[in-house]
């Protein structure tokens, strides 16, 4: 007996997974499979990466509206309030159109991640009914997307700082946790949206309008300081609010409303709990439904 | 290691019909419903709970499969054959009961899931590996396997809107047959390309039973099911009708989708229909009670059982066999048209063997007055199926619909030195 050898060849090895799978009815809101998610991170990174191509082709420009947009949208917002409606004194010594910018960019990114997350798991609806896969994957890849714009448009904040002078703060380094906090907010929205969207198709047209609402319920076009005092809590309670404000105080080493960026952030969280819950409950119903 | 794949146990899946929240698409809808509701409890009424209609789509389905078997699963539109693929499948859940998998899941439900058609066949390639659960640097290391297994080594940089139907398909199919799960769940996509490629995708999934995996399979196409499936799981009416050996469980369905209707004159159209009436039609003596199961080596007799209320001068019956919703052939009982007395009357043609190749047939049949100036007309009457092995020992060339056997001829030439002398 010689081992190892044997006369009948061997099939392909199965690649080895020794995993059971049980399926029946769940009730309660299940539970948050991360480690599931985690093992579909390739996909996670594929969708998003498909949003990316698909967005720019055929666009002459290409990835040059992540710059040209952020930038446009500054410079109307420049003329109307700074210079027409006089707001360019009221946030002296910093100039308008920076201000502006540092409120646009996060705002944008905002805006434009919870658009697409929420109307994410319906326009992928060809996918969602035919695979399975953990659904949460379709809104954090569809708000991934932006986030590549956003990062474009951080370069052009860099260069308005550069070439509009900037006060050039410690503060800085806190950036990457204000953008942490804006995505706790886009996650929350945006995967409780995307679940909404599904049963009730209202959201789409609602979105827009909500979002519009939000803008100017955020300090984006004006500085808080703006506000009566009883209004600012207000701020803060909008998950973005607070959080905006920080950014740019941090960019324009303005001192930063720690409570007010801390109330945003938690309500940030609350949300994304709250959109992560809502939408593990709604998912078993994708197929059937979307 | 498990000798059982799949077991599937009092799987129960129920849809709501009508009312009911599934169905509210707008909140207006929902709020009506609620304050419609809240509004009679105050009026003192009882609340009439909304009556929900469910729709049974799987009944307490029960079965099991081994591993390394190929299961097919057969019924009719309806039957529940593809709410069980999409509860296995985990797209969906069930109502109740439970299934249990050993093994790693694939399921292709579909050829070229989230394919997009901006994007270039390798990005589709990885997108849509990744979709139906393969690991990137999975796809990466099949990915010329699975290039040269598409034939489209040229094309592969392009984007797929510029891809041809076949192509496309072909890249798509090509993805899921590199999927390599312990268990497979198919779900009709050998429908798709020509021919040469569906023997291609068959014997790459019989590779995949024989490499000790399980395929659960479902399909329409009785050839394929007889050739490739260990057993065969029929089902009617959302439930599991007989778990049983391929020839016997087509046998049953074919018994199962006889529908010559009990009323012929109801589905037979045009303005000879109040002349001309049939009442019968058979495959080689079989009727609607009897499955119509043709060998390559029978004929096949089609023959109809009618009845002229008055006479009906130049008249001819006309058989058309359909495949997949082509008209395969037409074939009157007569060579001219002939006047045809009141009272009954018998029609029928005669195909040759080995004339249609494997697969399921329909019949349509027609009688026409007076060249074709006044008709009656119905298709889909009575269904057939000729089948035995995929690749026939007659047919050695084994794609197209019709099957011309023997052969041609060829002679050699003289050599021109030879012709020039």
């Amino acid at each position: 007996m010689s081992a190892g050898v044997s006369p009948i060849p061997t099939p392909p090895p199965v690649a080895h997974h020794p995993a059971t799978t049980v399926i029946q009815p769940t009730h309660g809101i299940g539970r948050l499979r991360l480690a599931e998610i985690w093992h579909y991170r390739d996909l996670l990174m594929l969708l998003t990466m498909r949003d990316v191509r698909v967005r720019y082709k055929q666009a002459a420009l290409g990835i040059g509206w992540a710059v040209l947009q952020p930038v446009a949208m500054a410079g109307v917002l420049y003329l109307f309030f700074g210079v027409l409606m006089g707001l360019d004194e009221k946030v002296a010594p910093v100039p308008y159109l920076v201000f502006v910018l540092a409120g646009v960019l996060p705002w944008t990114m905002f805006e434009s991640a919870v658009t697409a997350a929420s109307g994410s798991v319906v326009a992928n609806a060809a996918i969602v009914r035919k695979v399975y896969f953990p659904r949460l994957i379709v809104p954090l890849s569809a708000a991934g997307a932006p986030l590549v714009d956003y990062a474009i448009g951080l370069g052009v904040l860099l260069v308005a700082m550069l070439i509009l002078g900037a006060a050039w703060s410690w503060q800085l380094v806190l950036l990457p946790l204000m953008i942490l906090s804006v995505l706790t907010a886009v996650l929350g929205i945006g995967v409780l949206l995307a679940a909404l969207t599904v049963s009730y198709r209202d959201f789409r047209h609602l979105v827009p309008f909500m979002l519009r609402l939000l803008f100017f319920m955020t300090p984006v076009i004006y500085p808080v300081t703006l506000l009566p005092d009883a209004l600012r809590w207000l701020i803060a309670l909008n998950p973005v609010g607070g959080t905006i404000s920080a950014f740019r105080a941090a960019v324009l080493g303005t001192p930063i409303d720690y409570t007010a960026w801390g109330v945003s952030t938690l309500t940030g969280l609350v949300a994304l709990a709250l959109g992560v819950t809502w939408f593990q409950r709604a998912e078993r119903r994708f197929a059937d439904v979307v | 290691m498990h000798d059982v794949a799949i077991q599937v146990e009092g799987l129960t899946k129920r849809y709501r019909l009508g009312q009911g929240s599934a169905t509210h698409h707008t909140i207006g809808e929902r709020v009506y419903d609620l304050v419609g509701t809240g509004w009679r409890r105050l009026r003192g009424q009882q609340a009439a709970a909304p009556k929900r209609q469910m729709f049974q789509a799987l009944d307490g389905v029960d079965f099991a499969v081994n591993r390394g078997q190929v299961l097919g699963v057969i019924g009719r539109n309806g039957a529940g054959k593809s709410t069980l693929l999409k509860i296995l499948a985990r797209i969906t859940e069930p109502s109740a009961g439970r299934a249990t998998i050993h093994g790693r899941v694939g399921s292709l439900l579909e050829v070229g899931t989230g394919f997009h058609p901006e994007l270039t066949g390798r990005e589709n390639t990885f997108l849509n590996g990744a979709i139906l659960g393969m690991r990137r640097r999975e796809i990466a290391a099949k990915f010329d396997e699975i290039v040269a297994f598409a034939e489209l080594d040229r094309f592969i940089d392009t984007p797929v809107k510029r891809y041809s139907s076949g192509m496309y398909v072909r890249l798509a199919f090509a993805v899921a047959a590199h999927l390599e799960p312990e268990v497979l769940l198919i779900d009709e996509v050998l429908a798709v390309g020509d021919a040469g490629f569906q023997k291609k995708c068959l014997g790459k999934m019989q590779g995949i039973a024989e490499g000790g995996r399980t395929v659960l399979f479902v399909s329409h196409d009785m050839g394929a099911v007889t050739t490739l499936c260990d057993r065969v799981l029929l089902m009617e009416g959302g439930k599991a009708v007989d778990l049983t050996a391929p020839q016997t469980a087509v046998e049953q369905y074919l018994r199962l989708v006889a529908d010559w209707r009990e009323d012929p004159a109801g589905v037979f159209d045009g303005p000879l229909r109040g002349t001309v009436a049939f009442n019968k039609l058979t495959v080689n003596g079989t009727g609607a009670d009897q499955p119509r199961i043709i060998r390559p080596y029978e004929p096949i007799t089609l023959e109809a059982a009618g009845v002229a209320a008055s006479s009906v001068p130049r008249y001819r019956t006309t058989f058309s066999v359909y495949r997949d919703n082509v008209r395969i052939l037409s074939k009157h009982d007569a060579a001219e048209p002939t006047d045809l007395p009141a009272g009954g009357f018998i029609s029928r043609v005669t195909l040759p063997p080995y004339l249609l190749r494997p697969g399921d047939y329909r019949v349509a049949l027609g009688g026409y007055r007076d060249g074709m100036k006044d008709y009656l007309y119905a298709t889909d009457l009575i269904g057939f199926t000729v089948t035995e092995q995929w690749s026939a020992q007659y047919d050695p060339i084994d794609v197209g619909l019709v099957n011309v056997p023997g052969h041609g001829s060829r002679d050699t030439l003289p050599p021109p030195e030879a012709r020039a002398a």
